[in-house]
């Protein structure tokens, strides 16, 4: 046999430092990674929303022009859901779920790098727009015709297509990954209907994001020819219908919504029994209530429709449809609930948190069967109705759900615990606040007040509510930020959390805060559902895998996956090909050269990626 | 909700319900969009379905608020060694707050789909059809002339029906696509270029409504409204016998210049605005302004159509309404050099308030 020698640098070793980052492939670190910058692009959107709120305070208002009011909330809605949300969830896939299923990492360690740079890159793309020319204007929905050339001539709408392309190859590299890892690398005896619900919910949700991203990444691409190579897809003078695009937004749109609610619904379901001290009650029910909903979410898409005028049976079908998914929401919250009960409840923080979501969660899903009513929602579809109802179900569900998995998790993560007094203050300023600037919106859009719209007359009746939101909002800003001292302080010189803090049930309690890069020593063998918890209590031991006893037998049969620069490196050219891609337009000849040079930098990195060496893992430095 | 004695047992609840939403919002029912203040029978029969889902909720709520308040509090740990019995479930618990929730929605979905089909169906096809256009960002009316078959009364952001009559509106858009909605006597329907809707209105009261675009159009979505004037059927038919006459040319002097001006290259109107009765206004752009001077507002529902309104909204269109057609397109407000005059404008002001 011939040895060829190939180009490709050995793998990086960095322990320590900016490059450890950039190279890591430890699913915890990626999984920080990923909190971090969403957190970031969360603090963002809500920047975004208090402008909006300040505009929105007082009738008449001029703080903003109304082309920029178009572009805060159509960033608001894209930063909120696909950079903040999205995110925040994957942070905890990335580093909750290889602990909670006892495993060392995901399946593919360096696909997950790539998709955290890649996710990265449709950040920094989408907010980029802000200095380039001007952010995206026609809502996170992007409705045709408004997005064509004709309409909406600037570049805004380009930055918003390929940012989304971007994060779309990131999401279905991760979301492929999760389903790879759960599917696989579970310990033995983990089966399925052992799994944290947590992680059960992060499978749907990966599934989801499978089946839901293609669409809309064909019709962005649709949407993308259309402005850079003159097609017709969305272009009603040529006679297309722009209803297509609202199909196919809608048939990825409202699967979409649970793939922002069901990681939220994991989250809960497994702080509720931790600190009710019972197991989940129904278990079955509520992995099945999820199956369901993940189901049923392909068959209401129209819904976000009903006054587009698809007639009196689709109208019919997709309202009944709609209040049908009710019922496993409610099962779900019945099974909450029914946890609770005879339970032994402590209300630390993140309980709190867990709780505040489902009385959050009741109000935005009982005003989703309102919405489901199509003739009565003809008075209140895109009136600031549905703006309470989807703040209700994505601040109140999601983000309260994401804020108690940090207060939650936290201790794992950094090995401290959360101030618990700050904690509570903070808990009861943002639901107090979140209700003062969510529920009157009930009242405007009632009183006939439509969404987007950036001013408003005296004489409408709005005012007083309008008022309140705004002051609401404020508050709400301050929790946030109150979160944010919180989360820093704490992370600094918080009490130092044992492995165990809040006596949970699950694996990643049962090593250390923060866990070794190996995760755990010995993989143990699962007895049955909670298996921690039977372990402290009911005596059920968790046996290691046979083959790693005794301390150095144990750190030297640990091979991790080893970092590389590659996953950074691919990520880097999507990047720059997708400059490329969207000034097609503008400078045919320079834009095809820049898709070009970004195209073959990620085409050399995977090749790279493909064939790198691997070192020598008994040398020391690679574990 | 078909028979009388449902419906009004629905009107006695809602009349509950509505009460304790004003007491709660502490806001004027009566509002100028407010759902709540229904005038015809559409917008009744969405807030009858209103009060109804409503009323399910408030229940759904009250109850479910109440074990799940009861349960925090009832269970909270006493002490650190409270070891609950670690249940699991319990199925036919299950069952039952599976089948519950189905049997709620049943009675809500109900009504819902009649509702549904009685609101898509007009009761009277036969009744008047107006074309209602959605541009950007204004509404075009197009109804049949009274005496002439092959043509057509267009007027532009004020509608008027007869009282208490059905009337069928087709919805269609020239541009992006708009909705249709005035709040207190029907829900709305979008204006979707390529794919025409119908909706069917009908107010039992006289009086002029406020209507609003709803479905986000672009820069000036906010400012895209239109009035609704319900008026006895003999006043009606003398409103659209008026809006049917050609204009009058102006005898005025400085409403001449006007004239002069608005079919002249220094000011250009007549390339964008048609004025029935002259040779050279037939500009299809923006709203026909034949009787531009009988309509309350101008600019879609936003300035008062008098001397100071007029004279701003030519002074400076761009102020009014950001990025309309007018202010982006028109020479004299795109290029300072042809910007026009206090007198000119005062021309053109005296012309328009002539076209009555």
């Amino acid at each position: 046999m011939t040895t060829i020698s190939l180009p490709i640098p050995k793998r990086p070793v960095h322990p320590t430092g900016v490059w450890s980052w950039i190279t890591t492939v430890d699913h915890k670190r990626i999984g920080i990674l990923y909190g971090v910058t969403a957190f970031i692009m969360f603090l963002t959107g809500g920047f975004e929303a208090m402008y909006i709120r300040a505009q929105l305070a007082q009738p008449g208002q001029d703080l903003v022009s109304p082309e920029v009011y178009n572009q805060l909330f159509t960033m608001h809605g894209t930063t909120m859901i696909f950079l903040a949300i999205m995110p925040m969830g994957a942070a905890f896939f990335n580093y909750i779920i290889p602990l909670q299923i006892g495993a060392r990492d995901v399946a593919f360690p360096r696909l997950n790098a790539f998709s955290y740079w890649t996710f990265l890159a449709g950040a920094l793309m989408l907010n980029l727009s802000w200095v380039l020319g001007g952010a995206p204007n026609a809502g996170w929905f992007g409705y045709a015709p408004l997005t064509s050339s004709v309409f909406n001539p600037g570049h805004g709408i380009d930055f918003w297509i390929l940012s989304l392309q971007i994060l779309g190859i990131a999401s279905l590299a991760a979301a492929f990954n999760f389903v790879v890892t759960i599917i696989n690398m579970r310990a033995p005896g983990m089966l399925l209907m052992r799994m944290p619900l947590f992680t059960w919910m992060t499978f749907i949700t990966s599934l989801l994001l499978i089946l839901a991203f293609p669409v809309i990444t064909v019709a962005l691409i649709q949407l993308l020819f259309d402005r850079q190579f003159e097609t017709n897809f969305f272009v009603p003078a040529a006679g297309a219908s722009p209803v297509l695009w609202q199909h196919l937004f809608w048939i990825f749109g409202h699967p979409e919504v649970y793939i922002l609610i069901l990681p939220a619904m994991g989250i809960v379901s497994e702080i509720i029994p931790t600190f009710s001290k019972k197991p989940m009650f129904g278990y079955p029910v509520v992995v099945l209530s999820g199956v369901i909903i993940a189901f049923m979410g392909w068959m209401v898409w129209s819904h976000h429709m009903f006054t587009v005028g698809l007639g009196p049976v689709a109208n019919s079908v997709f309202a009944l449809t709609t209040m049908a998914i009710a019922v496993p929401t409610g099962v779900k919250i019945f099974n909450w609930i029914a946890t609770m009960w005879r339970g032994s409840i402590e209300f630390k923080t993140a309980m709190l948190f867990a709780v505040g979501f489902i009385w959050l969660f009741i109000i935005g899903g009982l005003s989703g069967v309102m919405h489901s009513s199509a003739a009565s929602d003809a008075q209140q579809q895109d009136t600031y109705f549905v703006v309470a109802h989807l703040h209700y179900v994505l601040f109140g569900g999601s983000i309260m759900a994401l804020l108690a998995g940090i207060y939650y998790w936290f201790p794992k993560i950094t090995g401290r615990l959360m101030n618990e007094t700050v904690g509570k203050i903070n808990f009861w300023l943002v639901f107090i606040a979140m209700n003062i600037t969510f529920f009157p919106m009930h009242f405007t859009g009632l009183n006939g007040m439509p969404r987007r719209i950036y001013t408003y007359d005296s004489d409408m009746g709005w005012d007083l509510w309008n008022a309140v939101s705004s002051a609401g909002a404020f508050m709400l800003g301050a929790g946030i930020l109150l979160f944010l001292y919180n989360a820093i302080t704490s992370a600094r010189s918080g009490e130092v959390a044992s492995a165990d803090p809040w006596d949970g049930r699950t694996l990643e309690w049962s090593i250390s805060s923060p866990p070794p890069e190996y995760n755990f020593e010995q993989i143990p063998i699962v007895q049955g559902r909670d298996p921690f918890w039977a372990q402290k209590y009911g005596g059920v031991a968790m046996v290691p895998v046979a083959g790693g006893s005794g301390e150095d037998a144990v750190h030297h049969s640990i091979h991790l996956p080893q970092p590389s620069y590659w996953p950074f490196v691919a990520s880097i050219g999507i990047f720059i090909g997708s400059f490329g891609v969207l000034y097609i337009n503008a400078a045919s000849w320079i834009g095809v050269a820049v898709a070009g040079i970004g195209a073959l930098i990620t085409m050399i990195a995977i090749y790279a990626w493909s064939l790198e060496p691997v070192n020598d893992p008994d040398d020391g430095a690679a574990h | 909700m078909s028979t009388t004695s449902s419906r009004s047992k629905a009107y006695l609840g809602g009349l509950l319900l509505l009460s304790s939403i004003a007491l709660l919002t502490g806001c004027a029912l009566d509002d100028p969009q407010s759902t709540f203040d229904t005038v015809g029978p559409v917008s009744q029969s969405q807030l009858m379905l209103f009060y109804w889902i409503f009323g399910a909720a408030v229940v759904v709520f009250i109850v479910v608020g109440a074990v799940l308040a009861y349960t925090s509090i009832r269970f909270r740990r006493k002490s650190p060694d409270d070891n609950p019995p670690q249940t699991h479930g319990n199925t036919p618990m299950e069952i039952g707050w599976t089948i519950v929730p189905v049997l709620l929605l049943a009675v809500v979905a109900v009504p819902t789909v009649m509702t549904i089909f009685d609101n898509a169906n007009s009761p009277d096809p036969g009744a008047l059809t107006v074309e209602a256009v959605g541009r950007q960002w204004w509404f075009e009316f197009r109804y049949p002339h009274p005496t002439d078959p092959d043509e057509q009364v267009v007027t532009a952001n004020e509608l008027h029906i007869p009282v208490g009559e059905v009337v069928n509106i087709n919805l269609e858009s020239r541009d992006v696509i708009h909705s249709f909605w005035i709040p207190k006597i029907a829900g709305k329907v979008d204006m979707v270029p390529n794919n025409s809707n119908t909706i069917w209105i009908q107010s039992d009261e006289a009086g002029e409504f406020y209507g609003q675009c709803a479905e986000f159009c672009g820069e000036a979505h906010a400012l895209m409204k239109f009035r609704v004037v319900a008026q006895p059927k003999a006043e009606y038919d003398a409103w659209l016998l008026g809006q049917a006459a050609p204009a009058v040319d102006a005898v005025e002097p400085l409403a001449a210049e006007g004239q002069a001006l608005f079919e002249g290259n220094v000011a250009g109107c007549w390339a964008c605005h048609t004025i029935s009765g002259s040779a050279k206004s037939r500009g299809s752009v923006g709203p026909n302004l034949t009787h531009v001077a009988s309509r309350g507002l101008i600019a879609s529902g936003i300035i008062e159509n008098d001397q100071a309104g007029l004279r701003s909204w030519l002074t400076d269109p761009c102020e009014s309404k950001p990025g309309n057609t007018m202010c982006t397109g028109a020479a004299v407000y795109n290029n300072p050099d042809k910007a026009l005059d206090e007198k000119q404008i005062s021309a053109l002001v005296a012309y328009l308030r002539g076209l009555d």
